[in-house]
């Protein structure tokens, strides 16, 4: 990820998965948030040049759905489930106590860009309430004191990296 | 791999049919969502191994399956042919179920489930509460296939009734059996399908234009996850409902719109759809017929609003999920301005075991007499997610009409803890709270729009005396004030305004007249919103201020949260139950905890930031909310 042609071709080559198709600028978009972990103006300008969506477009795009951030995302993105089962069995509660260990709140990143949070809407685990999903771990039935433990097990993770 | 021809669809099933008959039983492993996060692939993987390194593997088959339903108790397995439930299983459970079970006969006590009201241990699946009073239609194949096996499915007789549709019924036919079977749509309104295909067929004849078939995976309603089970546990189902539908009203080209929140459903999805076209059962030639129909999906990114039909094919245009306005229906102008029947993942699933069992099958289950027309009852199954506070949560699929406490109570087994029933929220941030005193109505589609709820797709909320109704309220309206597109006034600013009122009084601050102003609003956003987010908005609000007035007062006047949940309006305090154990203490996050080992604990009440920690790791019932 530290070059910036680099960047460029594989923008380009996912762009081209897409024959460059306006209908599939959200598919383009989000293979380049998975890819990135974030999407840039450089790269909605690329979508633009290749598509010719007007860029208003693809920016308005890129702020009205949820999956997109115009901002790095954290290494491990912790997804607090806020749906009505979840918030039911203490969902808020849970994502307070994320907050309040990473000292950051909704929707931010940490200062080592390890971890971001972010309450979403149901994951439709609604039987393992409240659902918590830590990149690509799903975790159920989790209480505000397991939060700590859950957050060490990450940075350990990232520590042996 | 070679294209099916009709006629393969029965060898096949012959074929597969035999395979499984030499095996002396069979292991099914839920392979869905909930299973897999407890585990279960791992556990498939191994229960495999464990039988190759055996040399049983000739004698016993682990099988993938998609959820069963009953994802509380996950991982689950059942061995068939006899239906034995296990629950809970473990990697090291693995001898124990081949040893004692599979080849001593004898079924391991300690997985078994366990019938909370008599204690006893109930072997077989269909004894279970939770199963024994289900039907199932939409999920007719869970647990019993591989739901990435397209043989699997042809096995069950998936594709017979697209072989039937496409041989000996004309397009009219069709459209006549699904009208006459009065299934509405499962996706939340409960428009009759047959209706609106009729319509879309008129359409495109009229205007020359070959029309779409589109199906909306997108189920945002939060506490649903059906479309989500049915897909990962059948996806051949949705792809036959969509073929047939096809058929029906002479389109070509089909599209799933799906979340990308549900990875799993996606994966067996896309599998299934190419190995369809792989066998020549979507594509050019279908079954050999020269019918021509093939699906291409397109993934949500994340917004609620995508669910509402105008605005979803907004989406798959690769613009952002705004509605219109709908005096141009969908079925004459949608999906690229061209004719479009929308039906979700439910509805589409329904649709082959209409063609197979006949209409008046179909529209004999369920409730209302629907031989007039299918607006005068709710015919068919309904598949719901029942969560929340209950003892048995997940998926069920019940007969429309059956009412709410058998689903709640009898399915479910009633509610956890030894706490009482408050309320449950049925139709998602559509819908309502309903009381106990509506226990014993019916679920159906018109019985709920009548009491200020409505269908929704399916989610229903069990909640128990430990919820604070004002703060489901607010709950539901900052969620849809986030979720709003923001295009009409009504609902943007009415969304805004009434999150400001509900905030306020959950923080002790509300005053005389609030509930009146917050009626007003909802009046306002009913008739003024352009689309069915904000014209439905106001039930969550309404109906708890309905049917749970007093506890908005509590808030209002007593400056009082009855059911201990609102922050600002309660106190942690520890009472003589306590031993001095020191866990609230060691878990405090806010140091407000101080004592001795062996005396008793209090609580600094300039300190305490309401997390409720201490209330959660306290063995004793020490902890008090007031």
């Amino acid at each position: 990820m530290s070059c910036a042609n680099c960047d460029q071709k594989k923008v380009d080559e996912i762009i081209r998965k897409w024959d460059s198709d306006n209908e599939y600028v959200i598919e383009m978009m989000q293979d380049i948030q998975d890819e990135f972990r974030h999407i840039s103006i450089e790269t909605l300008e690329q979508i633009n040049k290749s598509t010719k969506v007007p860029l208003a477009e693809l920016y308005h795009i890129a702020t009205f759905y949820k999956a997109f951030s115009l901002e790095p995302r954290g290494k491990f993105e912790i997804q607090v489930c806020m749906g009505t089962a979840c918030h039911v069995k203490g969902a808020g509660r849970v994502l307070d106590a994320f907050e309040r260990e990473l000292g950051i709140t909704d929707g931010q990143t940490t200062g080592d860009k390890l971890f971001s949070i972010e309450g979403v809407r149901c994951l439709g685990c609604c039987s393992l309430a409240p659902v918590v999903t830590i990149g690509e771990d799903l975790y159920g039935e989790v209480q505000p004191s397991q939060v700590p433990r859950l957050l060490k097990k990450y940075k350990k993770l990232a520590d042996d990296e | 791999m070679s294209r099916i021809a009709i006629k393969d669809l029965d060898r096949i099933k012959e074929k597969r049919q035999k395979e499984q008959k030499q095996f002396r039983a069979m292991v099914m492993i839920c392979a869905g969502t909930g299973c897999v996060s407890a585990g279960s692939l791992s556990l498939y993987q191994q229960f495999n191994q464990q039988l190759k390194e055996r040399g049983l593997d000739r004698q016993f088959l682990a099988v993938p399956t998609g959820c069963n339903g009953f994802c509380a108790q996950g991982p689950i397995v059942v061995v068939q042919p006899e239906g034995v439930f296990y629950q809970k299983v473990k990697e090291k459970d693995i001898p124990a179920i081949i040893d004692d079970h599979l080849l001593g006969g004898k079924p391991v006590d300690k997985l078994l489930y366990k019938d909370l009201d008599t204690k006893r241990l109930i072997p077989k699946m269909d004894d279970i509460r939770f199963f024994g009073k289900q039907m199932l239609i939409a999920l007719r194949n869970r647990g019993i296939i591989n739901p990435e096996n397209i043989e699997d499915a042809i096995a069950r007789g998936a594709y017979k009734s697209l072989s039937r549709a496409l041989t000996q019924m004309q397009p009219a036919e069709v459209i006549e059996e699904i009208k006459k079977s009065a299934i509405r749509g499962r996706g939340g309104g409960g428009f009759p399908a047959g209706v609106k295909w009729e319509s879309c067929y008129q359409a495109s004849v009229k205007n020359n234009e070959k029309p779409y078939i589109v199906c909306n995976g997108d189920e945002g309603d939060p506490g649903a996850f059906m479309d989500r089970s049915i897909v990962e546990a059948d996806p051949h189902a949705v792809i036959e409902g969509m073929a047939i539908g096809a058929r029906a009203v002479g389109s070509s080209e089909g599209y799933v719109y799906i979340r990308k929140e549900y990875p799993l459903a996606l994966k067996r999805l896309r599998k299934a759809i190419n190995d369809a076209r792989e066998r020549g059962l979507l594509g050019k030639n279908i079954l050999g017929t020269g019918f021509l129909f093939d699906i291409k999906i397109h993934q949500g990114a994340g917004a609620f609003v995508c669910g509402e039909s105008t605005a979803l094919m907004a989406s798959m245009e690769g613009r952002v999920g705004e509605p219109r306005a709908k005096y141009v229906h969908n079925v004459e102008k949608g999906y690229r301005n061209r004719p479009t029947i929308l039906n979700n993942v439910e509805t589409w699933a329904n649709i082959p075991v209409i063609i197979e069992k006949g209409a008046d099958w179909f529209a004999g289950i369920g409730s209302g007499d629907v031989s007039k027309s299918p607006w005068d009852g709710s015919s068919g199954t309904k598949v719901f997610s029942l969560v929340g506070d209950i003892v048995n949560s997940g998926l069920v699929e019940v007969p429309m009409g059956i009412t709410l406490r058998e689903i709640i109570f009898e399915i479910g087994g009633g509610i956890p803890k030894g706490r009482t029933f408050k309320a449950v929220q049925t139709g998602g941030p559509s819908g309502g709270c309903l009381p106990a005193s509506m226990l014993d109505m019916p679920v159906d589609f018109d019985k709920l729009t009548e009491v200020g709820s409505m269908m929704g797709s399916g989610g229903m909320i069990v909640m128990d005396d430990h919820t604070c109704m004002v703060d489901v309220a607010k709950y539901f309206i900052s969620f849809l004030q986030d979720e709003s597109c923001g295009k009409c006034a009504p609902c943007r600013e009415g969304l805004i305004l009434l999150n400001q009122i509900l905030g306020k009084i959950t923080r002790g601050e509300g005053q005389d007249g609030d509930i009146e102003m917050i009626e007003e609003i909802c009046n306002a956003m009913e008739v003024g919103s352009l689309c069915g987010l904000g014209q439905t908005a106001p039930n969550p609000v309404l109906s708890t201020i309905r049917f749970f007035r007093e506890e908005y007062i509590a808030h209002i006047k007593e400056k009082r949260c009855p059911a201990g949940i609102c922050k600002s309006l309660i106190t942690f305090t520890i009472n003589d139950n306590c031993t001095g154990c020191s866990l609230c203490d060691v878990n405090c996050p806010a140091n407000a905890i101080s004592g001795e080992p062996k005396k008793m604990y209090t609580i600094d009440q300039d300190k305490c930031i309401q997390c409720g920690i201490c209330y959660d790791v306290c063995k004793f019932e020490a902890v008090v909310v007031e």
